[in-house]
């Protein structure tokens, strides 16, 4: 696999996890996915538990709904990960990420390409282990890379199981509920 | 042998080219171009159809920016539906072959009259289906449907689904048609101002008037002014018609100050009337919009009138009253307006005063942000609640009537035209649908 011709964030290269490889002449594309699931998953546990699960759950003080704006309430994990990754590309990134599932509340995120299709039952089927390939789209080629994505809080859960949209009703904790995929242009 | 060449069709070609060069350059730097107007514009802009550089690149292609630049801010007022930011994940790709949903030209192509349909779409009805087509699997309801109902039956819009969204419905359902909270949003121009810095100064008298010597104000023009919030608030003859520049100067006297006059202090108002119908054509900077370039029936001798602020509002009398009803109905002739003396939204006044005007539902009350002040202002954009009419039902409609009502009643095109004299003949079943589905999830839905 060809190195990205990039210019490495220092930012990024500090979030690099220990197997990251990172070198003065580039970062593999599978390192910099990494290093970007670690920041995207980190941010939106703290969000989940420090912000959700707190003050709704615990403190009760503030709701968080799917019509945040609507009932002034706060956003869940899963529509401000959402605003990340679309405000991200308003920014003109090259990479891009989204949240999908298997059994997802809005149908428009499930798996759609054979990477994701074949990424997200992968992830569930081998708990704790990532899906890496490349693909196709629109003509240009990309590292995908999928990362299942867990259950963190009792909130996660509740809202799945009780959404009238939801297609399964018995997520519990730490179950693989779908999966953040990551994708970034290679040459070829 | 050798031929003798005949010049006479090559002179002809030569000075019919020049010719047609010398018109086509003289009209393309002129002021007229309809020369080079490929085919009529849409209702939405045929105002401006001249001003060709508003949309086009000097080689004809169309800017999105043009579009964002005057329709972006009430996409995002509307958390529009299918904003470009969603479709610009790779993950789309094969479906923007089908259809680049991040483009407005794909959907809306100007200069096609032939095949344009409402809301300026030029692409077939069923469009929806690129994306949708397995909604029946999770929506009984919608099983059999044919897609190119989703958008005209009052059911999606494209946009602005703020008033049609599933939760929405259900929380809305079994409204009655009137409600009793019936009540309109108090405007905050007095909050603006204080948000923006701008003093209200203490009450002006009749006698206080500072036309400069050599003006001699007419004494009935006085007493209006003396009579309106203008003198109330401090705003002197000289604050209009003699308005400080950027640097402080005070400008000569004008006798009919313009629109930029009333922005010192309406600024968002002024705003809107220029990205509207009324004013899009100042905005562009061609000559003011008259009634005679309407493509809607308007009166016969209001042909010539210039659109700007005075034109609805008076030039010292500034009575919104009259701008809500009066100056609407001055010029405007269709069967809607003609009808609107007899519809219950008038008659439900009293002492000959609407109840509801023309300006409530067509330049509505509007809550909006000015920094981080909540402020309430006339939108004088009417295209902001026009249409298709369900971007009216939030804004408008819901302020006084149930939603189920409010969606059968702009279904129903004759109900519209005789200005709702009567009751829906068309019915919505949207409402019901929702209800059911929230209430009965997994197999609630009617097929």
């Amino acid at each position: 696999m060809k190195s990205l011709k990039v210019v490495v964030p220092a930012l990024l290269l500090a979030g690099l996890g220990a197997g990251a490889v990172a070198t003065a002449a580039g970062i593999t594309p599978q390192s910099m996915a990494d290093a970007l699931h670690m920041v995207l998953e980190t941010d939106r546990t703290v969000y989940t538990r420090l912000i959700v699960n707190r003050l709704q759950n615990e403190e009760k003080v503030i709701k968080a709904s799917e019509h945040w704006k609507e009932e002034k309430a706060l956003v869940l994990p899963a529509q401000m990960f959402r605003a990340g990754a679309e405000m991200t590309r308003d920014k003109g990134a090259s990479f891009s990420y989204s949240l999908l599932s298997l059994w997802p509340v809005n149908k428009q995120n499930k798996p759609k390409t054979d990477a994701e299709k074949k990424g997200l039952q992968y992830v569930v089927d081998n708990k704790g282990k990532n899906f890496y390939t490349d693909e196709k789209l629109g003509g240009k080629k990309y590292f995908t890379a999928v990362y299942p994505d867990y259950a963190v809080a009792q909130a996660c859960i509740t809202c799945h199981n009780d959404h009238k949209d939801t297609p399964k009703k018995d997520f519990k904790m730490g179950d693989v509920m779908g999966a953040v995929v990551i994708r970034i242009p290679v040459d070829g | 042998m050798k031929q003798k060449t005949n010049w006479i069709p090559w002179v002809l070609a030569t000075v019919v080219t020049m010719a047609l060069a010398g018109y086509l350059g003289q009209r393309l730097t002129g002021e007229d171009r309809t020369v080079f107007v490929p085919g009529a514009m849409t209702h939405g802009h045929h105002q401006i159809e001249l001003g060709c550089d508003t949309c086009h690149t000097p080689f004809n292609g169309v800017k999105q920016e043009a579009c964002v630049e005057c329709h972006g801010a009430r996409l995002a007022a509307s958390d529009d539906s299918h904003p470009k930011k969603k479709f610009e994940d790779p993950r789309n790709a094969e479906q923007l072959d089908i259809l680049d949903a991040r483009l407005c030209v794909t959907c809306h192509l100007e200069h096609r009259p032939q095949k344009t349909r409402a809301m300026g779409l030029t692409l077939p009805d069923d469009y929806c289906f690129h994306c949708h087509q397995e909604v029946g699997e999770d929506r009984p309801s919608h099983q059999g449907l044919a897609f190119d109902s989703c958008a005209s039956a009052g059911c999606h819009n494209y946009h602005d689904n703020t008033a049609l969204y599933e939760d929405f419905l259900a929380k809305h359902a079994n409204e009655p048609a009137l409600l009793l909270r019936a009540s309109l949003p108090q405007r905050g121009l007095a909050a603006r101002m204080r948000a923006s810095g701008i003093a209200i100064k203490p009450p002006l008298a009749r006698s206080q008037q500072d036309a400069p010597a050599g003006i001699k104000p007419d004494e009935a023009v006085l007493q209006e002014w003396a009579d309106t919030a203008h003198a109330r608030g401090g705003v002197n003859c000289s604050d209009c018609h003699q308005p400080r520049q950027a640097d402080g100067a005070v400008a000569a006297w004008t006798d009919k100050p313009g629109h930029a006059a009333c922005a010192q202090c309406h600024e968002t108002e002024v705003k809107g009337f220029l990205d509207s119908r009324h004013g899009m054509r100042l905005k562009q900077n061609l000559p003011p919009m008259t009634p005679a370039m309407a493509r809607h029936p308007m009166q016969a001798d209001a042909r010539d009138r210039e659109l700007g602020c005075a034109s609805c509002h008076g030039a010292h009398g500034f009575d919104t009253r009259r701008a809500a009803v009066e100056s609407c109905l001055g010029c405007h002739d269709d069967q809607h307006s003609r009808a609107f003396k007899e519809s219950p939204h008038f008659l439900a006044g009293t002492a000959g005063k609407p109840a509801v005007t023309c300006a409530t539902c067509h330049l509505p009350r509007t809550p909006h942000k000015h920094g981080d002040t909540n402020v309430v202002r006339v939108e004088h954009n009417q295209n902001w609640n026009l249409r298709p009419n369900e971007k009216m039902v939030r804004g408008v409609c819901l302020n006084c009537h149930g939603l189920g009502f409010t969606l059968d009643a702009l279904a129903d095109p004759a109900l519209i035209a005789n200005n709702f004299r009567g009751q829906p003949a068309r019915h919505v079943e949207s409402v019901e649908w929702a209800a059911q589905r929230v209430t009965q999830p997994s197999k609630g839905d009617t097929p």
